[in-house]
């Protein structure tokens, strides 16, 4: 029952972008090398690019 | 014996399913009950998740699950991110999922439950999940292009520029018919008025919340947002029995629409985190929530449906909206069963976080599965309604007469009693001044729903529940919105940066001012004429979008079919053809009916003309005298709209046969723009591990 609510609760992070610091993270430690040529981003920087980028395009529908 | 185990559960959904279908269609007189609607939906479902789609996946598009998609292999950890299905789900879902799907089906129940039920299940199965499915597999295999640049690619230029133009007009046709359904549900009611207005203010605390003062924290944010949202709700209640302050919130509808359109501008120039992204957050779980609490509610209350399976407005002579069964049930239902509009979401959106091909049928097929579900819902939150209310509340001023008793004794003299106690009665319960002429659905979806709600947590608080619905409807209609004109701006911007290169620039002010500001009165403009029309305007405006929306759906099929033909799989591009072919006959036969029928409730130029007459020859009122020249302009443009629509749509369809029989003749054409099979390392390592 509690690892039920846990793994919702997980995804309700993770639809929500809750968690898109922490994914970067992983990101960054696992794919980025050039630590110089892109220095990691501070959680509100990353914010607000992440939050810029989402809203390119069309996004929402009828 | 292990195969037989595997059959009998889908032939015993198979023998459920028909059997549902047919207790809904063949009952005549009797009320039924709601469970039947959802039973048949459910069993067509599963049945064709099933096969149908697993067949297409593997037969038809030989989906490849060793191959790296396009967020595996660019993935930056921003747009491109390999995402978990379920996750990809509940985006996708966001994103196709609004409005549409509840208006639609609530104008069309003027027919009777029964055809709109039907389109909405079948035309989900056999076409809407198809074209959602297909279109997010080919974009997948062409590195998350977008359905424009999809046209462009495989058919050529006149098919990319009827892509871009086509998604362009639909918005703005969009824009304009949501804005006055907010404004027919706010109109007079300042409990609406008040609950809507606050969610502007919220979404802009929400929004400096999760940016400035706790960056990042959207959970956090957004939980502030909700409860302050239902604070709202309760609050409005206040207002309305409030001598004073209910006067700054009791306003025409004229007014509204002003109000409605500078937003619409300041929503398109302020900068997204401030209050687009918020409201998005916000209109998201109320979206999420109250659609669960409605099937939780439907499925444990079993409401009986009021409305007759068919009604007598099939000939043509409906109340809400002019115009027979076939082709109109089609076009008014639209985003339920198809929606062209989920080609530019399944295109360039969602691929960008598709993991792994495999679960293109899950997200593309199942994601629209469940909107047509929430078309069904609909559905029965407007056909639980006894139909006399129904009609009360939807029938513009200028059908049934502007005062209660004249329009109770229309309704009633077409076989469906009501009385102006009830409707008074209801509108009292509701907390509203007056349930009549409320067209444009929400509100008559709003009384569904606060019934249905009202009969499972507590009758005492209908006034909130009906308030609950208005908002819940409003917050996500003023996000497309302001979505929408954002989306049309950049459009624009592009568009006229090809004309004067320092327009394309998007942050640059005056043209970012200029171009919102153009498609702001692109859609004010019907919108204005939407709510000076004495018939309610949305009779006018929602076939238009509909005709929109399902040639939209026509274009991004051609691109499908064309695409399935050049590939050298003709002999499966029928999963396609057939239902482009169906929605070619359905928008050629609207189109052709909405320019040339005679009877002035279907034909532009009819209308117009017979308004014409009646102005030269003094026979109108001295008010309907004044917008008469008004009315007569718009009915005429909206005549060249359509001829406009149908052009662009047989110019695709040429032109999608041009390259089809070339391609078929062995005749050069454009080349396919597949990218090249990459394996998956994310199928490696799982495979390894």
């Amino acid at each position: 029952m509690v690892g039920l609510f846990k793994k919702a609760w997980r995804i309700v992070r993770r639809l929500s972008g809750d968690d898109a610091y922490e994914q970067y993270l992983i990101h960054y430690a696992l794919k980025h090398s050039d630590h110089d040529e892109h220095p990691l981003l501070s959680k509100a920087e990353f914010f607000k690019q992440w939050q810029d980028e989402k809203w390119k395009g069309v996004k929402r529908c009828c | 014996m292990n195969k037989l185990s595997k059959i009998i559960p889908w032939l015993l959904i198979a023998l459920l399913g028909a059997f549902a279908l047919s207790a809904i269609a063949l009952n005549r007189g009797e009320n039924i009950s709601a469970l039947w609607l959802i039973t048949a939906a459910l069993c067509v479902y599963a049945l064709a998740y099933r096969f149908y789609s697993a067949w297409i996946a593997a037969t038809v598009l030989v989906v490849d699950e060793s191959r790296a998609t396009p967020a595996e292999r660019l993935d930056n950890g921003r747009d491109f991110v390999p995402t978990h299905k379920w996750i990809v789900f509940g985006h996708h879902f966001a994103a196709i999922a609004g409005p549409g799907p509840l208006v639609g089906p609530t104008l069309a129940a003027q027919f009777g439950y029964l055809p709109g039920t039907l389109w909405i299940i079948l035309g989900a199965v056999i076409g809407g999940c198809v074209q959602d499915m297909v279109i997010l597999f080919l974009s997948t295999r062409r590195n998350a292009r977008s359905l424009g640049q999809m046209a462009r690619d495989e058919l050529g230029p006149l098919g990319g520029t009827a892509a871009l133009i086509g998604t362009f007009t639909i918005m703005i046709i969009l824009i304009a018919v949501l804005g006055l359904v907010v404004v027919n549900a706010m109109k007079h009611s300042p409990w609406a008025t008040f609950t809507v207005a606050a969610t502007i203010p919220i979404a802009m605390i929400v929004g400096v919340y999760m940016r400035h003062i706790r960056p990042g924290q959207v959970l956090e944010a957004s939980l502030i947002g909700v409860v302050l949202l239902l604070l709202s709700v309760a609050g409005g209640r206040y207002i309305d029995e409030n001598e004073t302050l209910r006067l700054i919130f009791n306003h025409e509808g004229l007014t509204l629409a002003w109000w409605i359109m500078a937003y619409g501008l300041a929503a398109a120039i302020l900068p997204v985190w401030l209050l687009l992204a918020p409201r998005d957050y916000l209109s998201t779980y109320m979206k999420a929530g109250t659609i669960t609490l409605l099937a939780i509610a439907i499925i444990t209350l079993q409401p009986s449906i009021k409305m007759p399976a068919i009604t007598a407005f099939i000939d043509g002579t409906g109340p809400i909206f002019g115009g027979k069964l076939f082709p109109f049930v089609f076009i008014t239902i639209a985003c339920g069963a198809i929606s062209g509009f989920h080609s530019l979401i399944a295109s360039g959106t969602t691929p960008k976080l598709l993991k792994n091909e495999g679960d293109i049928r899950m997200i593309g097929y199942g994601g629209m599965l469940l909107e047509s579900f929430v078309a069904i819902m609909a559905m029965i939150a407007a056909t639980v309604l006894e139909p006399g209310v129904f009609f009360a509340i939807n029938s513009g001023a200028g059908i049934v007469g502007a005062d209660a008793a004249t329009a109770v004794a229309k309704i009633s003299s077409w076989g469906y009693p009501v009385t102006v106690e009830s409707m008074q009665l209801l509108a009292k319960q509701m907390g509203e001044e007056t349930l009549f002429a409320r067209t444009g659905g929400a509100p008559s979806l709003a009384v569904g729903m606060a019934s249905i709600f009202g009969n499972a947590f507590g009758e005492s608080l209908l006034a909130i529940w009906y308030h609950f619905a208005i908002m819940f409807e409003a917050i996500f209609i003023l996000t497309t919105l302001d979505a929408g004109t954002r989306v049309g701006r950049f459009m624009l911007q592009d568009m006229l940066g090809n004309i004067w290169p320092k327009m394309g620039e998007t942050s640059w002010t005056p043209s970012v001012i200029l171009s919102s500001a153009l498609v702001v009165s692109g859609w004010g403009y019907f919108l204005y004429i939407g709510v000076i029309d004495p018939n309610g305007g949305v009779n006018i405006l929602w076939p238009l979008f509909g005709i929109a929306n399902q040639m939209l759906a026509a274009i991004a099929l051609c691109v499908a079919t064309g695409i399935l033909i050049k590939s050298g799989k003709q002999k499966y591009a029928w999963i396609t053809g057939l239902p482009l072919t169906w929605l070619i006959i359905i928008t050629s036969t609207a189109a052709y009916q909405k320019i040339a029928s005679t009877d002035i409730r279907i034909g532009f130029f009819a209308a117009a003309n017979d308004l014409s007459a009646k102005l030269s020859a003094g026979s109108l009122s001295p008010e309907k005298a004044k917008i008469a020249p008004q009315l007569i302009f718009n009915l005429q443009f909206d005549a060249w709209l359509t001829v406009f629509f149908i052009s662009l749509l047989w110019l695709i369809v040429f032109d999608m046969l041009r390259v089809a029989i070339r391609s078929i003749n062995g005749k050069l054409v454009l080349p396919l723009s597949e990218s090249p099979h990459s394996p998956s390392r994310l199928v490696e390592d799982w495979v390894r591990d």
